[in-house]
């Protein structure tokens, strides 16, 4: 919980320096976080690598796990759709799609923003945002409650990389190989939603 | 995407080489790594002023659907994690 307070007021603090415009315009071009998550990405893979024998560990795990993305998007369909019918202005297929983003924000929102509109793009940006920082916040609780799976699919397409850490924190290193499946599979997969729905 | 990919296999291969070596600071610098991408993700949201001006009238159905299907996500892999864990108990019996 305290990490995930920290992650939180760094991700506030950069909201307040970006509104206020504090900080260099160099530093809001989409490269630079793109080299820090592939510095990122670089230390999650090497302390995989670390563990060695990741094989093995894998095939421990119970096979039926490979169909955890499928639950994780029928979940989050089925979560979207509830809500939908309470929402005005937006049809049941607009936040079909805006929830496809399934925590990938960037390129999910850009996509929905360009055939759909600046409106339901936003909305798509902001809700895969309120996912993340769910997962960040609440993994320790979701592993207690629903079992060592649920940080997982609520981390959607992020799994293997932001969320990724705090997965393993709180679900344990044995799922850090099902955490970059899950996130490889639900990034793949969320393209074809986004823009069909 | 497959860049990202690939920094992560390049980081498993240098992982598996040096895997008798324990390195302590990987934990702090995969949290220091986070903070800065989310520290980047707000400045990048808070200086755009489309979503900001936005986030009041549409903020709330966003927090909406973005609640609603993270929960859905959290009930579906509660129910495989149902479905796998009598099998897992039985075969560490």
């Amino acid at each position: 919980m305290k990490s995930s307070l920290i992650i939180l007021s760094f991700f506030a603090t950069g909201l307040l320096l970006g509104i206020f415009r504090l900080l260099p315009e160099t530093l809001f071009n989409e490269e630079i976080s793109f080299y820090v998550l592939c510095c990122l990405m670089f230390t999650v893979g090497f302390s995989i690598g670390q563990q060695g024998n990741f094989v093995r560990q894998f095939r421990r795990l119970n096979p039926r796990i490979v169909f955890l993305p499928l639950f994780t998007i029928a979940g989050t369909w089925l979560g979207a759709l509830a809500v939908g019918f309470f929402i005005n202005g937006f049809s049941l297929f607009d936040c079909l799609a805006a929830s496809s983003g399934f925590g990938y924000y960037s390129l999910s929102s850009i996509l929905i923003t360009r055939y759909k509109g600046v409106e339901l793009g936003t909305i798509a940006l902001l809700s895969n945002i309120v996912r993340e920082i769910f997962t960040l916040l609440f993994a320790p609780l979701m592993v207690k409650y629903f079992g060592k799976l649920s940080p997982i699919s609520s981390g959607g397409a992020t799994t293997m990389d932001t969320t990724f850490p705090v997965i393993v924190q709180s679900a344990g290193k044995d799922y850090a190989l099902v955490s970059i499946y899950h996130g490889f599979i639900t990034d793949l997969s969320w393209t074809f939603p986004s823009l069909f729905w | 995407m497959f860049t990202v990919l690939g920094c992560m296999l390049a980081g498993m291969v240098v992982g598996f080489i040096f895997r008798k070596k324990h390195f302590k600071i990987i934990q702090s610098v995969l949290f220091v790594l986070i903070w800065l991408l989310l520290f980047l993700l707000g400045a990048e949201i808070g200086s755009n002023p489309a979503v900001i001006r936005q986030t009041g009238k549409l903020g709330f159905d966003a927090l909406l659907i973005g609640t609603a299907g993270t929960l859905g996500s959290i009930l579906g892999a509660d129910l495989l994690w149902k479905w796998i864990k009598p099998d897992k108990s039985t075969h560490e019996k």
